[in-house]
């Protein structure tokens, strides 16, 4: 009961976060508000679920604090959006796990996976690895690690929509119960290349875009991990990034006066800039 | 088991319609500080990483979920973290 009152006040303290941080005034404010929530909810995770071992998150805790603490303290102001990339990818590939490792645990269990959570994993894991492996080709592209021009490659249309059918027949496979490690790995597999092709045709120039459509992508594949692990908070604060980066990607795209079709696609087709 | 997700789906719903609400207008100097700051927030994940990792069972439970408490702690903390700097330079120019 307390815990869960305290994650309706951590969603709340979410939601008054992201309102104040659209206004230059309250910004500062809305960020340390949003903060707080999630300081809130982690304080009450430890205390209040069926948590046995503390020494595995405390090492995590401790290595995720400092390096996130380091790179925030050290990354140059010029590369604030490849900075977001990487911490959006991590988010995206830390959901994919949390789907990867409940699952396992569930399909040892009595019960079995229910063909409802079978649907969350198969999403967490697609939504959380494109994620992933889209945002360090976003980080790779604003480093200019690799070429910023779009990047075009025979068959891509073909190519994409083979991979998305091999996706659905392993989603189908998994959901249907019959599911082990491979198929597992398969559908990471097949997401962490369609998060690299799916990027690697658009400009560089238009990566700030890609990067805040990627965001919201990491939200929903926290709600899709929340649906998993049955948590109301990740559920909440993943459905409102989802949400709001789609708004935060459309506002973007007008002040860059591009549309979301033209950027997501701008490599495709003949690749002429503009309407 | 079967009607939480129902449930959470009701939620799910009800979560996104205020994601769209809560952002309206957002001035160009506050893009990236905004996609940062609910960048954080979508480090939400770390509560199913602890979940999962104060759950673990054998080895491999263990490593992947120690993995995921480090990706979504470097996630929340860096997130916020550098959205705070951000914002604080935003603040000594205008």
């Amino acid at each position: 009961m307390a815990a869960n009152l305290s994650y309706l006040v951590a969603s709340g303290l979410f939601i008054i976060g992201l309102k104040q941080l659209s206004s230059p005034v309250t910004a500062r404010r809305g960020n340390t508000l949003a903060a707080v929530g999630m300081f809130l909810a982690v304080v009450v995770t430890l205390l209040d679920q069926e948590i046995v071992s503390f020494g595995t998150i405390l090492v995590g805790v401790v290595i995720g604090s400092a390096v996130g603490a380091a790179a925030a303290h050290w990354v140059k102001m010029t590369a604030m959006p490849q900075m977001v990339a990487v911490f959006n990818g991590f988010g995206g590939g830390a959901s994919a796990l949390i789907a990867w490792v409940e699952f396992t645990r569930l399909a040892e269990g009595s019960p079995g996976v229910s063909a409802a959570i079978a649907v969350a994993v198969v999403l967490s894991l697609l939504i959380g690895a494109v994620t992933l492996s889209g945002s360090f080709v976003a980080f790779g592209k604003l480093q200019e690690w690799l070429p910023t021009a779009p990047v075009r490659y025979p068959l891509q249309h073909p190519l994409n929509l083979l991979i998305f059918l091999g996706l659905l027949a392993f989603a189908v496979y998994l959901i249907g119960g019959a599911a082990g490690m491979g198929n597992l790995m398969a559908i990471t597999g097949l997401s962490l290349l369609l998060g690299v092709l799916l990027v690697l045709p658009i400009g560089g120039a238009d990566m700030p875009i890609v990067v805040s459509l990627l965001n919201s992508y990491s939200g929903l594949a926290g709600a899709a991990a929340g649906f998993v692990v049955g948590s109301n908070i990740l559920i909440i604060a993943g459905a409102l990034v989802g949400a709001s980066g789609i708004i935060l990607t459309h506002i973007m795209c007008r002040a860059m006066n591009r549309s979301l079709a033209n950027v997501v696609f701008g490599g495709f087709g003949t690749g002429t800039k503009g309407e | 088991m079967t009607e939480i997700p129902v449930f959470g789906l009701y939620i799910f719903v009800l979560a996104m319609f205020a994601g769209f609400e809560v952002i309206t207008k957002v001035p160009p100097t506050l893009h990236t500080p905004l996609m940062s700051g609910s960048n954080a927030i979508s480090g939400i994940s770390i509560i199913g990483a602890l979940l999962i990792a104060g759950q673990a069972d054998g080895t491999l439970q263990t490593a992947l979920g120690l993995l995921a408490v480090i990706l979504a702690t470097i996630n929340v903390v860096g997130g916020f973290l550098v959205t705070d700097r951000m914002l604080r330079m935003f603040k000594r120019k205008s």
